[in-house]
C-alpha cells in the first residue's frame, strides 16, 4: 500500500487550492446564513459570476487581468442586489427559492450554445491567467516530505490564504461590532430589529453583498487554479457542499468555514485515495467494489461520516451546544 | 380622597389632564400625543379595524381593551408601521406617520413590544440591551471595522444599558442569552431594551400574557414608573385588574371599531362594554347582561370603599 501518496494527497488537500476556494466561499456563506439567518441556496453562482467576470473580461475580451477581478466583484455586487432587492422585504424562504432558481439560470447560460462566442459554452474559458502566474515569485517547486508542489500551486496558495486572512479579519471586525450585533438580531427575529428602529432590509443587502463578495473570491481562486472556468463546476451542489462545511465548522463561528472545508477535503481526498489502493491491492474484494465504484462509495462514506458528526455535534466544531439547543424564539 | 397626598406627581398630572375630558368615543384630549383618523384596515371582506378618531393623552397610561378579534393588535401594528392600513392618517407630535415604514417609527419616539416576545435568544441580554441604542455609529458597515471610531459610544451605550438592567433586575442575567430568561423576565427585558431607544411613547402588546404572578407587580411597577419619567404608555390587555389598577384612560375596542372610551371605573361599567364582551366570550344565553352590569357595580363599589 502506497501509504505515503495516501496521506500526502489527503495533507495537500487541508491547505489546497480547492480547499480555499471552498473555505472562501463558505465565509461569505456564513455571513449569510449563519450571521444573519438569510438562506442563500445560490452561494455557487457568487462565484461563477466572480469566475466568469474574470476568465470572459481577459479571454474573450482581452482585456487587463485587473480590470477582470473588477468586473468579477462588481458582478458579485450587482447579482446580491438583483437577488435582494425583490426577495429581502419578503419571508426568507422567498430568498432561498430565487437564488436557487437565479444560480441555476446563471449556469444555463453560461453554457448556452448561443452564448458561446462569450462564454466558450459547455467547454467554459481557458488563457486567462497569464497576468496572474507572470506575478508568480516562485520558480522552484517545493518538497517537504510526502507533499510536493509545483511552483503555480505554491502561488495560488500563498494569495489563497492571504484572501482566506483578509476575509477572516473583515468578519471578525465586522460581527464584533454593533453592525454584527444588528446582523445577528436579524437571524433572531427581524421584527423585533425594526421595532428599535434599525432598516432591517437595508441590513440584509449589505450581508448579502458582504457575503458575495467574500465567496467571488473563492471563484476566482477555483479559476486561477485550474486556469480554466467550466460551467458545470457552479451547480447547486456545490452550495450544498458549502453549507455541508458552514454546519460542519459550526454557523457563525469566524473559524468555522476555515475548519469545516479542511475536514471536508481531507476525509475526501483520504478516502477516494484510500479506496482505489485497497482494491488495487486486493484488501477489498473485487465482488464487493470495483475500481469504479469507488468514487462515488466515497461521497457515501463521507456523507455518513457527516451525518454521524451532525447527530453527536450539531453545533458543529466551534459551536456552543447550549446555544444550538436554545428554542428558536 | 384621602390617599390623594401619596398620589405619585405623573399620575396627578394625567388625572388632571383627563379631568375634563368627555367619556365618548373619539374624545378630544388637551394634548395629545397620538391622532389618528378613519384608519381602516380590510382583510379580504372582513374590516378588521375601522377607527374613526381617536387621541391618545400624552404622558398617560392608556389602556386599549377589547374582547379578542376587537382588532386592538391590529391596530397596534398600523400605528407602529408593522402593517399598512387601506385608508386613514394619524399623526405622533405633530408629525404624519401614515406609511412611515417601522424602522423610521420607531426613530421617531414610538416603540412597541410584541405580544409573543421577541428577546433575541441567541444573544446576550447586554447585547439585547445595547441593540435597542439608536444613532450608533459603529452600525454602518465600513466603520464598524474600526473599532476606534465607535468604542466610546458603545461605552456609553453600556453604560445606560447596565443603568436599565439594575433597574428591570436584570443585572445578575447581563451576560446570559436571552434565550434562556423566563417568559415574565423575557417581558422585563423587552421593555428595558425599548427604553434603551430613549422612547416619548412605548406601546405594550399585553405585557402581562404568560408572565408569573410574582413578576406581575414589578412589571406593574415598571410600567407606572414609565409615566413618572414622563412617557406615554399605551397598551392591549385583558387582565381587567391590571387594568383598573395602573391605567389612566380606557379606550374599549370592539369589531375594529373604538366603542367607548373613559376613566376606567366608568368603561367598565359602560353597558357597551359589557356587551361587547359578553358577545365575544359567551353566547350570550346563560348570563344576563343587567345583572352582570351590576355585579360589576358592586365589586366598584366595594373598591372604592
Amino acid at each position: 500500500m502506497p501509504w505515503d501518496i495516501i496521506f500526502g494527497v489527503s495533507l495537500e488537500s487541508l491547505f489546497n487550492a480547492s480547499m480555499i476556494a471552498y473555505a472562501l466561499a463558505a465565509i461569505g456563506l456564513n455571513v449569510h446564513f449563519g450571521y444573519t439567518g438569510l438562506l442563500n441556496f445560490g452561494q455557487s453562482a457568487f462565484l461563477g459570476v466572480a469566475a466568469y467576470g474574470l476568465a470572459m473580461t481577459v479571454s474573450t475580451f482581452g482585456l487587463p487581468f485587473w480590470v477582470g477581478i473588477g468586473v468579477g466583484l462588481a458582478g458579485a455586487v450587482v447579482l446580491a442586489l438583483l437577488l435582494g432587492i425583490p426577495t429581502l422585504r419578503l419571508r426568507a424562504d422567498y430568498l432561498a427559492i430565487v437564488t436557487i432558481a437565479a444560480s441555476e439560470i446563471i449556469r444555463l447560460l453560461y453554457r448556452s450554445v448561443t452564448l458561446s462566442d462569450w462564454t466558450g459554452g459547455s467547454d467554459g474559458l481557458q488563457s486567462f491567467s497569464d497576468d496572474f502566474f507572470a506575478l508568480n515569485p516562485y520558480s522552484s517547486p517545493l518538497e517537504v516530505g510526502i507533499i510536493s508542489l509545483d511552483a503555480r500551486e505554491l502561488w495560488v496558495i500563498t494569495v489563497g490564504w492571504i484572501l482566506i486572512a483578509i476575509s477572516l479579519l473583515i468578519v471578525f471586525l465586522a460581527m464584533r461590532s454593533p453592525w454584527g450585533r444588528v446582523i445577528k438580531a436579524i437571524r433572531e427575529d427581524e421584527d423585533a430589529v425594526r421595532s428599535l428602529g434599525k432598516n432591517v432590509v437595508s441590513y440584509k443587502m449589505q450581508s448579502l453583498i458582504l457575503g458575495g463578495v467574500l465567496g467571488s473570491l473563492g471563484g476566482f481562486i477555483l479559476a486561477l487554479s485550474k486556469a480554466a472556468v467550466q460551467p458545470d463546476t457552479f451547480g447547486t451542489e456545490f452550495t450544498f457542499y458549502m453549507y455541508t462545511i458552514v454546519i460542519l465548522g459550526g454557523a457563525a463561528r469566524v473559524f468555522g468555514p476555515v475548519v469545516g472545508s479542511m475536514i471536508f477535503w481531507f476525509l475526501l481526498a483520504f478516502i477516494n485515495s484510500l479506496l482505489p489502493e485497497l482494491i488495487k491491492h486486493g484488501y477489498m474484494p473485487e465482488w464487493l467494489m470495483k475500481t469504479s465504484q469507488a468514487g462515488p462509495f466515497g461521497y457515501i462514506l463521507v456523507g455518513l461520516g457527516l451525518v454521524l458528526l451532525l447527530i453527536f455535534r450539531p453545533q458543529g466544531i466551534f459551536g456552543d451546544k447550549k446555544e444550538v439547543m436554545l428554542d428558536g424564539r | 380622597m384621602a390617599d390623594d397626598t401619596t398620589v405619585a406627581p405623573g399620575v396627578a398630572r394625567a388625572r388632571e389632564a383627563l379631568k375634563d375630558v368627555p367619556h365618548e368615543p373619539g374624545a378630544k384630549k388637551k394634548d395629545p400625543i397620538l391622532v389618528a383618523d378613519s384608519v381602516v384596515r380590510r382583510f379580504g371582506g372582513l374590516t378588521a379595524v375601522n377607527v374613526n378618531h381617536v387621541e391618545i393623552p400624552r404622558g398617560a397610561i392608556t389602556a386599549l381593551i377589547g374582547p379578542n378579534g376587537a382588532g386592538k393588535t391590529t391596530f397596534f401594528n398600523l400605528l407602529t408601521g408593522f402593517d399598512r392600513p387601506d385608508e386613514g392618517k394619524w399623526e405622533f407630535n405633530g408629525k404624519s406617520l401614515a406609511g412611515v415604514p417601522a424602522h423610521k417609527v420607531a426613530r421617531q419616539g414610538m416603540v412597541r413590544t410584541f405580544q409573543l416576545t421577541k428577546a433575541l435568544s441567541r444573544l446576550s441580554v447586554i447585547d439585547n440591551m445595547r441593540l435597542g441604542a439608536t444613532g450608533q455609529k459603529g452600525e454602518k458597515f465600513w466603520p464598524s471595522l474600526i473599532p476606534g471610531i465607535w468604542s466610546g459610544q458603545e461605552k456609553e451605550i453600556t453604560e445606560r444599558a447596565d443603568e436599565l438592567l439594575v433597574r428591570f433586575k436584570l443585572d445578575a442575567k447581563r451576560e446570559d442569552f436571552a434565550g434562556s430568561l423566563s417568559g415574565g423576565q423575557r417581558k422585563l427585558l423587552e421593555m428595558a431594551r425599548a427604553l434603551m431607544v430613549q422612547p416619548d411613547m412605548v406601546m405594550l402588546d399585553e405585557p402581562m400574557a404568560g408572565v408569573n404572578p410574582a413578576l406581575t407587580q414589578s412589571l406593574l411597577g415598571h410600567v407606572k414608573s414609565l409615566r413618572e419619567d414622563g412617557m406615554t404608555v399605551l397598551f392591549v390587555e385583558h387582565d381587567m385588574d391590571m387594568v383598573r389598577d395602573i391605567s389612566d384612560w380606557v379606550i374599549v375596542m370592539g369589531q375594529g371599531q373604538v366603542i367607548a372610551e373613559g376613566t376606567p371605573d366608568t368603561v367598565m361599567a359602560d353597558p357597551r362594554v359589557i356587551d361587547a364582551y359578553l358577545g365575544a366570550h359567551h353566547d350570550g344565553t346563560e348570563h344576563d347582561p343587567e345583572a352582570v352590569a351590576e355585579e360589576i357595580a358592586e365589586e366598584e363599589a366595594a373598591a372604592d370603599e
